[in-house]
């Protein structure tokens, strides 16, 4: 394999696996910051100590996958100079700003003041304390942001330059209010709340199942966290879709390959599912449904989308030749398990969310059942992870769209060798980290016990 | 109107000071847990002195690489591809350190505590020691040629030199540790073992930066200005005068002295680099400098605005944990998670 491969599957390991945590991080400071509020600001007595051990509860399941956040978040840092140094010094001049701007707006706040939160119980006025908890998650919503201005760059790059065969920043404002961004931002904002939503979910109805004790409070906690959950999932349904028909008009190729969409056509039918042909550029099969795609992009039973191979021919007028068609047969499972995905959770979501809200009898009866929704983890996760390959591999061969391919952004430098060191090792380690982290979070579940009365148990 | 490439060396170089500072403190004190106790109660009595800030001054390195990025891809791009598996080695060693700070608690056993106990020393010294090596590498130059590309491996940046350059961070930076665990703790029985081991990294980092200075002005590799020789002499005398007091046992003395030997010593760095930020040992005119390696004037403009803005900001709050955590801490004291 050679450096470009190998560094590509570094990256897309390394990604894949911070991002398993990131939106759990994202959703679940909000939450906390939610739940601390009302635990500082309600005037129910016999609710405040539950309230708290509950805060600790979660707190300590966030602050395992905050850690592992953390230190696999130095590594995407890192890896630009490391792996893409030829990107780096092409896109420098842009790229750096926004990276440079997370870390003095987002990372010293919230690992600051997560430091303050955690340590600071009984050092702080509860309101203070509460602040901090906010403050670490305006700080991961906001290092989000960031990281999205620098990655909708790439996808659709805005005020910029070309000088001397690098590109440079010639509208900071422009880049910062990218549409692009804008999509990418609330999708992955109400996807983190979806996700922590799911997770929090998850851990309730299992309490809830077994732990007896717990049982009352896990019920009230399952009210609450099945509407964060809804919320977010609807959010997150929402801007997919806006995103999805803003690529019409910002990354038409994405779009068509999402779709398998060959050949213009109007009105565009949707495949539900196709036997791809990559090579002979078409569907060998495929199940349709006809003018459904117009419709999702125009909202309207017609209208025309531009298909693969006339992309590809404009393409190649415009950039000279070459392959400028994405992975088509992975863009177009990945975006149908992403829909799925997110399906399943918004069923779910309703269901048991439903259930505890109207028919608490139903709950208990059943709550068999619920102690297998563990089993259901997987879902938001494989929808992340699906989401971000179609976002990133959708753009290739490109690594800026129109501006740097791939193949032309690794480091001259590296051997094979040396980055197939680092890719392994990188992989060991993070999936020792996995088990591990898996196994301590579980370990906390398990371990805690909240009941209604005020006694003085440590929630850990 | 100072030149903002000029400012943005300076800011470089105050992000790395800052970084050396606090983070000197953050791996010396995780290299000495294990080596000066083996008593649960205190090694967790250890950790609680950095527990609630190690995570923010980790912060430092990463600002300072996001700063090298936006302010100068060019060194960003070259340094980090050419340290590549120093890099990956140093990445290895802080994640196995970051998770341990915060897995080594969740689990009472003694083995699960020796495993994250070691994670801690290792992650906290193969950093210490690497920084030692680029800040020597950098000096004395590295083969670089003139499309700004590394030409050498992985072992052209372990040379002789650089390697004392390392074995002196990481004596330097356990003696700032241990200044600062003696002005955190309060802990009578662990003052002998903490004055030890400090007298002795003291030793290490003073013949150390001496043998580094004094070679190679002699063998004609670097040559000092007199301003620089003036920051390099009254840091060693901070170090020397940090470890008398140590000795006196005037912890806060101590302390202060190894931090302003330290933020001299990276001073006297910058200072000997400018206005290059990567030195080439081929052909002097390939090094990387401030003008040739820099973003644009636009760029680095807002960039300017962002820090002159941001920075005082972080160092309030930073400064408040720091104020809110003053406290000495005692053996019994319950650190509630």
């Amino acid at each position: 394999m050679d450096i470009v491969l190998l560094s590509r599957w570094q990256f897309a390991i390394t990604t894949i696996y911070h991002f398993l945590f990131v939106p759990v991080t994202l959703g679940l400071t909000l939450f906390l910051a939610l739940l601390e509020t009302c635990y500082v600001t309600t005037k129910r007595a016999h609710w405040k100590e539950p309230c708290r051990k509950l805060l600790k509860f979660f707190g300590a399941i966030f602050l395992v996958n905050f850690a592992m956040g953390v230190v696999t978040g130095i590594v995407q840092e890192f890896h630009f100079g490391m792996n893409w140094s030829e990107y780096s010094r092409f896109m420098g001049d842009i790229f750096g700003a926004p990276l440079a701007l997370e870390a003095l707006t987002a990372f010293f706040l919230e690992s600051t003041f997560i430091g303050i939160w955690v340590f600071g119980w009984d050092k702080l006025p509860e309101k203070l304390h509460c602040a901090c908890i906010w403050l670490v998650a305006i700080g991961s919503n906001l290092s989000a942001f960031w990281i999205l201005v620098a990655n909708s760059f790439m996808q659709h790059p805005v005020g910029y330059a070309i000088e001397n065969g690098r590109a440079i920043m010639t509208d900071f404002m422009a880049l910062i209010t990218n549409p692009y961004v804008i999509g990418e931002m609330s999708h992955t904002l109400f996807s983190g709340i979806a996700t922590a939503g799911f997770v929090l979910l998850i851990i309730c109805c299992w309490k809830y199942a077994v732990d007896d004790a717990s049982r009352e409070v896990f019920l009230q906690a399952l009210k609450a966290v099945s509407i964060y959950l809804i919320i977010g999932i609807m959010g997150a349904m929402g801007t997919g879709h806006v995103h999805t028909q803003y690529l019409a008009e910002a990354q038409p190729m994405k779009l068509s390959s999402m779709e398998a969409l060959w050949e213009t056509e109007d009105p565009a039918p949707f495949a539900i599912v196709a036997d791809i042909n990559q090579e002979k550029r078409q569907n060998d099969t495929e199940i349709t449904i006809p003018g459904m795609f117009s419709f999702m992009l125009y909202n309207k039973p017609e209208g025309a989308v531009q298909g693969i191979n006339q992309l590809q021919a404009a393409a190649e007028q415009q950039y000279g030749a070459g392959n400028y068609i994405p992975d088509v047969t992975g863009l177009f499972w990945c975006f149908r398990m992403m829909i799925a995905c997110g399906g399943a959770i918004a069923g779910l979501a309703f269901l048991i969310g439903g259930l505890a809200w109207v028919k608490q009898d139903w709950l208990l009866k059943y709550k068999y059942l619920l102690a297998l929704t563990p089993f259901l983890l997987p879902l938001p996760f494989l929808a992340n992870s699906a989401g971000w390959f179609i976002a990133e591999a959708g753009r290739q061969p490109w690594i800026v769209v129109g501006l740097q391919k791939t193949a032309d952004a690794v480091s001259p430098n590296l051997t094979p060798g040396e980055v197939f060191i680092t890719m392994s090792g990188f992989t060991i380690v993070y999936l020792i980290l996995a088990i591990i982290a898996f196994y301590v979070i579980c370990r906390i579940i398990h371990q805690t016990t909240i009941d209604t009365a005020n006694d003085e148990g440590r929630a850990l | 109107m100072m030149d903002y490439n000029v400012l943005w060396f300076i800011l470089i170089a105050v992000l790395f000071t800052g970084f050396f500072f606090l983070e000197g403190f953050d791996y010396g004190v995780g290299i000495l847990m294990p080596l000066l106790t083996k008593r649960e109660e205190e090694r967790s009595q250890i950790l609680a002195t950095i527990a609630p800030v190690w995570d923010g001054n980790e912060v430092w390195m990463i600002t300072a690489g996001g700063a090298l990025f936006a302010a100068f891809p060019h060194v960003y791009a070259t340094m980090f591809s050419s340290f590549y598996m120093a890099l990956f080695l140093m990445l290895i060693a802080l994640i196995l350190r970051g998770a341990a700070f915060e897995l080594r608690h969740r689990h009472d056993s003694l083995v699960w505590h020796q495993v994250w106990d070691k994670a801690i020393c290792f992650g906290s010294a193969v950093p210490a020691f690497l920084w030692g090596v680029a800040m020597t590498d950098l000096m004395v130059g590295l083969p670089i040629d003139q499309s700004m590309i590394y030409q050498g491996t992985f072992f052209d940046l372990l040379t002789p030199y650089s390697i004392l350059g390392g074995l002196m961070t990481l004596c330097l930076f356990t003696f700032h540790g241990a200044n600062f665990l003696a002005l955190k703790l309060d802990n009578e029985q662990l003052y002998v073992a903490i004055r030890r081991a400090g007298l002795r990294s003291f030793l290490g980092a003073f013949i150390l930066t001496l043998i580094l200075l004094i070679i190679p002005i002699t063998k004609g590799l670097l040559s000092f200005q007199a301003s620089e020789i003036v920051v390099f002499v009254l840091a060693i005398a901070l170090l020397l005068a940090s470890a008398i007091d140590l000795k006196h046992l005037h912890e806060k003395r101590a302390f202060i002295a190894t931090s302003g030997s330290i933020i001299l010593l990276t001073a006297g760095f910058f200072l000997a680099m400018f206005p290059r930020l990567m030195v080439s040992n081929l052909n002097p005119d390939w090094s990387l400098t401030i003008t040739n390696a820099a973003s644009s004037e636009y760029t680095l403009s807002i960039m300017t605005v962002a820090a002159l803005c941001l920075v005082p900001v972080v160092l309030i709050y930073q400064g408040w944990t720091y104020w809110t955590f003053r406290h000495r801490i005692k053996i019994d004291t319950h650190h509630e998670y």
